[in-house]
């Protein structure tokens, strides 16, 4: 499967060196955005010590460890929510006839690579927190274990978001509030939004496991909301459950499609 | 090789239930040419889209080489080739040989088995000229030669073609129609083949299916559909009849 996967991001990273002009332009947006919403974050602290009870460094680090796993799928994964276009312009039936993984194909499907220069950006960012911050040296395994976390649940998240547009098809825009509105929504400590927002986070859609709850443990910090302990490292199990729902909706979504006509 | 029974497809349009294709049976034997005929919105596509699995029956079981096309379509994948005349499944920017080489390593064709294969196809159907150019900047008659060697460089047992002399000028066609009548006379290659062109049925096909309203109203030799319609001289008058007169 990676190897498939590899394979054909090679074959559309060297169809993309046909149009260089629009590689280096999207590099420069890509940056340009990423860099957007931590200027956002530096904004706030220049006015401010403490959002939410957490200080500029440790927000950097929610920051960090969020984006580092959503740039990640962004760059791999996201083109799953171009299925809609794949379906009216009736290139849909092509990737079906072919002995790969449908899913693969579309995630695939006009890879480029430009999107990396996101990734490293959160990176740095989770990077330079770590350093800042004086942790507790024997609960720094999370960290892995949370970028891990997050890579398979807005993995998820994209694969519904794929499987969503079998269904709304002339909508697609809808599915983003699950992919690009998570994103937006974890780049904050959780307790800057409403309680019920922050359940509706963790019992519904699992989003408090990609960097809240194990940020917490790994901060040493309890949760403003009182969640217990165990919580903290329910992420792997969340994240589990929330793909298994995607593959079933996934399939569910290749049974009931109806092609275009001729 | 290809077996239906009672096969049907619904579509929910607007809260109205459209029978694509119902009560579909058929079967098609190991080394058949067969043409599959019927007008516009007949349900041709339909059929051919539930052989290749990209579509699930509603109702009925479709079997093509021994396997469910919808539940086994990566493991079918493997046994059939697909060619649609209105778009083509070669990747638009790279050249038709990097397409080529992309399509042996996704059906996992031994490589010294993949190069003898398209040397031979590559020569029978006069690619040598082209190979390097991007698909995107191909013709349409060379995008379809190339369309038909993607098609068959895994050595289908069963070839589906929809439309692929579409829009095709009459020197392209013959070379086509050449060359499938050899594949299937050669290697016994099943070959199922949708068309407006009657000319490709008289040519290739000894055996014709015509599809109406979604279902099945002619299976025979074309012998037999041009007795069908007595009174009718031609091909095309005989298909016109039947066209006209099962509405």
């Amino acid at each position: 499967m990676v190897r498939t996967y590899l394979l054909l991001a090679w074959t559309w990273t060297r169809a993309a060196a046909a149009y260089p002009a629009s590689f280096w332009l999207l590099v420069v947006f890509g940056c340009v955005t990423g860099a957007l919403d931590l200027a956002v974050i530096l904004v706030v602290f220049a006015n401010t010590t403490t959002l939410g009870g957490f200080s500029r460094d440790e927000v950097l680090f929610l920051y960090g460890a969020a984006n580092l796993a959503f740039t990640l799928c962004d760059l791999f994964v996201s083109n799953l929510d171009r299925i809609s276009q794949h379906i009216k312009a009736g290139t849909m039936d092509t990737f079906l006839i072919r002995p790969v993984s449908p899913w693969i194909q579309i995630a695939t499907d006009r890879f480029v690579p430009a999107r990396f220069g996101r990734v490293v950006l959160a990176g740095a960012v989770l990077g330079y927190a770590l350093g800042a911050l004086d942790l507790d040296g024997r609960r720094l395994w999370m960290i892995p274990v949370m970028v891990g976390t997050g890579i398979v649940i807005f993995t998820a998240l994209w694969t519904l978001a794929g499987a969503l547009q079998f269904l709304l098809t002339d909508a697609p825009e809808v599915t983003s509030a699950f992919t690009y509105g998570s994103q937006q929504l974890t780049q904050y400590p959780l307790n800057v939004y409403g309680r019920d927002l922050v359940r509706g986070a963790t019992y519904v859609l699992p989003l408090a496991f990609i960097n809240w709850q194990p940020g917490l443990y790994v901060l040493g910090r309890d949760d403003p909301f009182g969640t217990p302990g165990f919580m903290r490292f329910l992420g792997p199990a969340a994240a589990l459950v929330l793909a298994l729902l995607a593959g079933l909706a996934w399939r569910q979504g290749i049974r009931r499609y109806r092609s275009t006509g001729s | 090789m290809i077996e239906l029974d009672r096969a049907g497809r619904t579509f929910k349009v607007k809260r109205a239930t459209v029978h694509a294709v119902q009560d579909l049976s058929f079967s098609i034997a190991p080394g058949e040419f067969v043409g599959y005929l019927g007008p516009n919105g007949a349900g041709k596509s339909t059929t051919i889209k539930m052989l290749c699995g990209i579509l699930t029956p509603s109702s009925g079981t479709v079997r093509v080489a021994g396997l469910d096309p919808s539940r086994r379509r990566t493991t079918l994948a493997r046994r059939i080739g697909v060619v649609f005349g209105q778009r083509t499944t070669l990747w638009w920017d790279l050249p038709l040989r990097d397409s080529f080489d992309l399509i042996r390593l996704l059906y996992k064709v031994d490589r010294k088995v993949f190069d003898a294969r398209l040397a031979e196809l590559a020569e029978t159907l006069d690619l040598g000229a082209f190979l390097r150019t991007p698909v995107r900047q191909l013709s349409l008659g060379q995008r379809m030669r190339g369309d038909l060697t993607a098609a068959l460089l895994h050595d289908p047992d069963v070839l589906v073609l929809d439309e692929p002399t579409i829009g095709l000028d009459v020197v392209s066609k013959a070379s086509i129609r050449a060359f499938l009548a050899r594949l299937n006379a050669e290697r016994g290659t099943t070959v199922l083949l949708t068309t407006h062109d009657l000319g490709d049925i008289e040519r290739l096909c000894r055996r014709v299916m015509l599809i109406d309203h979604g279902r099945l109203a002619f299976d025979g030799t074309l012998e037999e559909l041009m007795a069908s319609a007595p009174g009718h001289a031609t091909i095309e008058e005989v298909v016109t009849h039947l066209y006209t007169s099962e509405r």
